[in-house]
């Protein structure tokens, strides 16, 4: 055995433990801010225990917020999020579904169009998207947050390496049995496919919660903030103090989500990174 | 590959692609295209017509110190975000690949800041190192350190740049651990059993079977240091002091959304689209070559 026993083995222990700590000391501090008072924190340096404020903080950004109501901007979140994540699998899933397994003209063109889409983020073509959100008078609706970020090919990829992995027998089988196309697709494709699906939920929907760029530029109105780009729009302009618990309250509040999806699906996430990556 | 069995019709796949087909093109290909097409225009300050200048916009932009001067600050940003959060990740994959038992428990304890979105780090980091109130400053500034990214344009750089790396160690930490536990074991201590010590371990054996996932983590890291980070660079400096942390893409918003300069801000995301063209070249020929690894 390589692995070190006695003094070396507490060693690792504790170098993980410190980078443990340090990575956790950013959330720790912010969790700390959104439970004491604002002069605690204006007159440094700031409690680094937790204080009894928990409640008014969080209810007060919850229900008033300083420019929406955070739940507000939680629930426009949720939309987006969810919207974007299940947009995308649903279209991905159908357009995959007809690059496999079918024949048709200009198939292979279809193919690599989609494809190109694959190296383009949006934060590459913003100035032309937007135009085209505001021509369609999408800016702060929700289908001007969700549409343009489904238009990419990350998935497609995905569910048709995925389809080319499903033996051909059952596809020949359900031919044989007079089984029409979408009755395949149905019973035999989607159910198979219901651990890929998960797992690019779960990176989808942090995709989605995590995006700021795009909710920065299309959502003018404080009412259709999403929480993630909703908490520098919290930061008073100029010289004026800014509300820290109430701030801090609002970043809690917009990592949860995510880190509760990361956690308890942690295999599924684990393997939608892989996936997505490869 | 492709598949032997399949159905027929044309009708019903072009019905299937048709809802991606029609969000690409709405949403990604014609916004695309008036990119490169804006890119060779200036438009009046009316807005009314637009001049044709060809490449002019480009050769404006490449003599431009300003913008040189992101393509470095670019490559500084990305280059450290890269290193830091990489070596970091690597040192503690290596800790956890030591532990008999407990692997896992630290994989949960470190995974999840990759779930916190990077303008939300941003604040964290900025409320730590803020000037008036932040704690860490506090601390500094017992140990006779005046910290000051607002003014400093190295301790933005600094602040910025921790910030961006913070949520990556979780990813390159858990792709470095997987990298190492698919190492086979009996290598490892063959070379024990003939006396190698760690770090001759490490030199001769481990680093260069890491070397596929080290190569993949360093391409993935720049792309993200280079398009996702803008949230970091929004929520701590605005591009500041100086202009000192605009990197390439916080330019293309500054220039087309704050200062209106459309067909600059245009030829940029053309520049940027050549950018992201080469490195994902660069990550396919790659990953072709794992495939026949």
């Amino acid at each position: 055995m390589v692995q070190k026993r006695g003094i070396g083995h507490w060693f690792t222990h504790l170098g993980l433990i410190v980078g443990v700590l340090i990575i956790f000391f950013p959330i720790w501090l912010a969790f700390v801010a959104s439970t004491v008072t604002q002069p605690e924190i204006v007159r440094p340096p700031m409690p680094l225990w937790p204080g009894d404020r928990f409640v008014e903080n969080y209810t007060s950004a919850l229900v008033s917020g300083i420019n929406a109501p955070v739940a507000r901007m939680l629930v426009n979140s949720l939309v987006m999020a969810l919207g974007i994540a299940i947009g995308k699998i649903i279209i991905s899933l159908l357009s995959a579904f007809a690059i496999v397994y079918f024949r048709f003209p200009g198939r292979r063109l279809f193919f690599w169009l989609i494809f190109l889409t694959l190296m383009l983020p949006v934060e590459v073509r913003i100035v032309p998207t937007y135009e085209v959100v505001a021509g369609f008078g999408m800016l702060n609706s929700y289908s001007g947050l969700i549409f343009p970020l489904i238009a990419s090919a990350t998935a497609t990829f995905l569910f048709r390496q995925f389809f080319l992995t499903v033996p051909d027998e059952l596809a020949e089988a359900a031919r044989v049995d007079g089984a029409r196309p979408m009755r395949f697709f149905w019973d035999i494709l989607l159910p198979m496919s219901r651990t890929n699906i998960a797992a690019l939920f779960v990176i989808l929907f942090i995709y989605g919660w995590n995006q700021y760029l795009w909710p920065l530029l299309i959502t003018t109105d404080p009412s259709m903030n999403t929480i993630v780009m909703g908490i520098k729009q919290m930061f008073p302009s100029g010289d004026d103090v800014a509300d820290w618990p109430v701030i801090m309250a609002t970043s809690i509040l917009a990592m949860l989500p995510p880190i509760v999806v990361v956690i308890t699906m942690q295999n599924l996430f684990i393997r939608g990174l892989v996936d997505s990556e490869k | 590959m492709e598949k032997r069995v399949t159905f027929k019709g044309w009708t019903l796949p072009l019905c299937l692609l048709l809802p991606q087909v029609a969000i690409t093109a709405v949403f990604f290909f014609y916004p695309a295209g008036q990119a490169v097409y804006q890119s060779l225009f200036i438009p009046d300050p009316f807005g009314l017509k637009s001049q044709f200048v060809g490449l002019g916009n480009f050769n404006y932009l490449l003599n431009d110190p300003y913008y040189r001067a992101s393509f470095a600050t670019t490559a500084v940003f990305s280059g450290l975000v890269t290193v830091v959060s990489m070596g970091i990740a690597l040192y503690l994959a290596i800790l956890a690949d030591r532990l008999i038992k407990g692997a896992g428990t630290y994989r949960t304890l470190l995974i999840w800041p990759y779930a916190v979105a990077p303008a939300v780090a941003g604040v964290l980091w900025m409320f730590m190192f803020n000037t008036r109130v932040g704690v860490v400053t506090w601390y500094l500034g017992l140990l006779g350190y005046d910290w000051n990214h607002v003014l400093n344009e190295g301790e933005a750089m600094g602040l910025v740049v921790a910030a961006s790396s913070w949520g990556r160690v979780s990813y390159n930490f858990l792709f470095f651990l997987a990298g190492l536990q698919a190492i086979p074991k009996s290598v490892i201590e063959a070379a024990a059993i003939d006396g190698a010590r760690f770090w001759t371990r490490f030199r001769t054996i481990v680093w260069p079977l890491l070397s596929p996932t080290t190569f993949f983590l360093l391409v993935v890291n720049v792309v993200y240091a280079f398009f996702e980070t803008f949230g970091v660079i929004h929520t701590i400096t605005s591009g500041g002091p100086q202009q000192a942390t605009t990197i390439l893409v916080y330019k293309v918003f500054s220039d087309g959304f704050v200062g209106q300069d459309l067909g600059s801000s245009a030829a940029q995301s053309v520049i940027l689209l050549v950018v992201v063209g080469l490195l994902t070249v660069i990550q396919f020929k790659f990953i072709e070559r794992r495939v026949h690894y």
